[in-house]
């Protein structure tokens, strides 16, 4: 579906909008993580509001795309964009990881069954995708719709995800397209130091997969890839897409100490006190209106 | 006697066909790919000694073989159990639950998917391949998973019909199978029901002055005891409690009320597994004493199952001794 500049710029507005709602809830909340979260907001919004096959009337259409979320840690992002969807009311937002709410602190099915996977432990949400598109290939349906698995890079170090990774090529699942979040931070530091990844494009085409490259925050990039993705035939696809961890928020941009951290609960060398953290990021945010793009690349 | 309502195997006491359980499962899982056709089956590397060739060679293109990694086999089926599959997944108990723990309680218990697990080579019977190979432990770790249901069938023909019967529950479930062949207790005719325990053996007259609860290929063993001790006058009855959970409590309560004491006897940890199940239903029900047959804290080593099972005391004298102990204790 082609992506015009019209709704490039509806697409930036949402994704900002969504980007509050995540500084929102955190703020309630005082706990969850942050730098994930914002880094992936326009990817997910791409998805939701353009490239996903879904109803948010009808939440089990048979039909429908599958989203897989492995890293489930940056639910703020998924919980957001799916209230800005139309998935459930944006007020339940502020019950994110309170005693009875929804929102469970990692996402869980019991709660939102129409979530594909509960998830939170690593490691396992692309082994989940291949699952579903072995099954639709089983059905035949492997031409009709697409399994999309959304992946963290610093769960790479899980053995169970290079598992995942060697079934797909072997079984050449065409409908299977993974996304890595490649902000290049992780719980302890830099992936790269943590334990390093690189070259990671040339070891997802070593175990037979067609690989791409693009910007996260890029919407038409991101969206040319993924069509790219929709066409190859032969082979399971990934795009190794490049975010900016904190992205909308200056002072918490590329920076792991957010990554775990929501605001307004800790100060910490370098940052605003711990009480302007909130106002800071939604000043920044509203004041960009948007412009998020334009004003950062 | 044996309780002749169950139509139990007539040549039990004389020379009982000797069939490993794992064979009964590769029938039952043919037997249910056959019925549905979402069944699928996936492996680890283990697709003839886990007995899923038979399926795998009717259904090729439901078959998907994942290589030696155990972590994939369970997430895989999670994934396929979303798009309405009905995936059975068979490996060595110790690699799968052993291995992949956290990946069945996330993937398959947490997200309420209904994966079957099939841990074939549970247990100490298992035998020359040594400790590492032995399943000692996995009835404990399946049982404390919320929403997974647990069978241990006794004999291969058991077997058959706990894989027809957990292909339509729409549950997650754990089935643990054994290698060795093991001889036939039941037959096609014998009743059996998930959840559902079953007094095998039952004194001619009067009531019973201690219950025996066998789980596995040992429910053979328990009977064994059960026949000679009634040679001594000891009146004994026998359950196979081939379900451990859902757990049926109201008759483990009636076997307990009616004989003042138990003995648990099962191929694995006496710590966490069926015995400790038994135990968990008896303090609130009806607090009796119990002696625990199984392994003591122990790991295995290499063997013949015969040794192995006499070691570790899980023998006849082993049961024999604890009747009279637990006797005493009344």
């Amino acid at each position: 579906m082609t992506l015009t500049d019209t709704k490039i710029k509806e697409l930036e507005l949402k994704a900002n909008a969504i980007r509050q709602s995540i500084i929102e809830m955190l703020l309630e909340e005082k706990s969850g993580h942050t730098a994930g979260p914002l880094g992936m907001a326009d990817i997910f919004t791409l998805f939701y509001f353009h490239i996903l096959r879904h109803d948010p009337k009808n939440l089990f259409w048979e039909e429908r795309d599958r989203l897989v979320l492995s890293n489930g840690h940056i639910c703020p992002v998924y919980y957001a964009t799916m209230a800005h969807a139309g998935y459930f009311p944006l007020a339940e937002l502020k019950t994110l990881r309170k005693f009875g709410t929804r929102l469970q602190g990692h996402p869980h099915r019991e709660y939102m069954p129409w979530l594909e996977n509960s998830s939170g432990p690593l490691g396992a949400g692309l082994s989940q995708a291949v699952g579903m598109a072995l099954a639709d290939r089983i059905d035949g349906k492997d031409g009709s719709r697409f399994i999309y698995a959304f992946l963290s890079d610093g769960e790479h170090d899980e053995g169970n995800t290079w598992e995942a990774i060697m079934l797909a090529g072997k079984n050449k699942l065409r409908n299977l397209i993974a996304i890595i979040d490649r902000n290049n931070i992780q719980i302890d530091g830099f992936t790269e130091n943590v334990m390093p990844l690189e070259p990671l494009a040339d070891k997802y085409r070593a175990f037979n997969w067609h690989v791409l490259e693009a910007s996260g925050h890029d919407f038409q990039a991101m969206h040319a890839a993924v069509e790219e993705a929709q066409a190859v035939f032969e082979k399971p696809t990934v795009i190794i897409a490049h975010t900016i961890p904190g992205k909308g928020v200056d002072f918490m941009e590329r920076d792991f100490k957010w990554h775990g951290t929501p605001p307004g609960i800790s100060d910490m060398p370098g940052e605003p006190p711990k009480e302007k953290q909130g106002e800071l990021a939604l000043r920044e945010l509203r004041t960009l209106q948007g412009k998020i793009k334009s004003e950062h690349e | 006697m044996l309780n002749p309502k169950l139509k139990l195997n007539p040549k039990l006491f004389s020379e009982p066909e000797q069939v490993p359980i794992r064979k009964g499962f590769g029938q039952g899982l043919l037997a249910a790919g056959e019925a549905d056709p979402q069944v699928v089956g996936l492996c680890a590397d283990l697709t003839e000694s886990t007995q899923m060739n038979l399926f795998a060679e009717k259904f090729p293109e439901r078959f998907i073989e994942v290589g030696v990694a155990e972590q994939n086999l369970v997430t895989v089926a999670s994934g396929m159990a979303a798009m309405g599959k009905i995936p059975f997944v068979s490996s060595y108990a110790m690699f799968s639950p052993g291995r992949n723990w956290e990946q069945i309680r996330t993937t398959i218990a947490y997200n309420d998917r209904p994966v079957k697990i099939v841990g074939s080579h549970g247990g100490i019977s298992v035998g020359p391949d040594g400790g590492t190979h032995q399943a000692l432990e996995d009835l404990a770790l399946m049982r404390v998973l919320p929403n997974m249901d647990v069978i241990s069938p006794c004999d291969a023909i058991e077997a058959k019909k706990a894989t027809m019967t957990i292909a339509k529950t729409n549950k997650p479930s754990y089935l643990r199978l054994l290698r060795e062949k093991t001889p036939i207790i039941t037959t096609e005719e014998t009743p059996y029901e998930i959840g559902k325990a079953e007094i095998y053996w039952l004194p001619e007259v009067g009531l019973a002055e201690v219950g025996i609860i066998a789980t596995g290929g040992l429910l053979y063993r328990a009977l064994l005891v059960a026949k000679e001790l009634e040679q001594e006058g000891i009146k004994i009855k026998v359950m196979n409690l081939s379900t451990i959970k859902p757990i049926d409590s109201e008759t483990i309560v009636a076997l307990a009320k009616e004989t003042g004491a138990i003995i648990t006897v099962e191929e694995h940890q006496v710590m966490g597994g069926m015995g400790s199940a038994v135990a968990e239903v008896l303090a609130q029900g009806s607090p009796v004493p119990v002696e625990f047959i199984g392994i003591q804290d122990k790991f295995g080593q290499s063997g013949t199952p015969e040794e192995l099972i006499e070691h570790y005391g899980m023998g006849k004298d082993a049961i024999k001794e604890a009747v009279k102990k637990v006797m005493k204790r009344k």
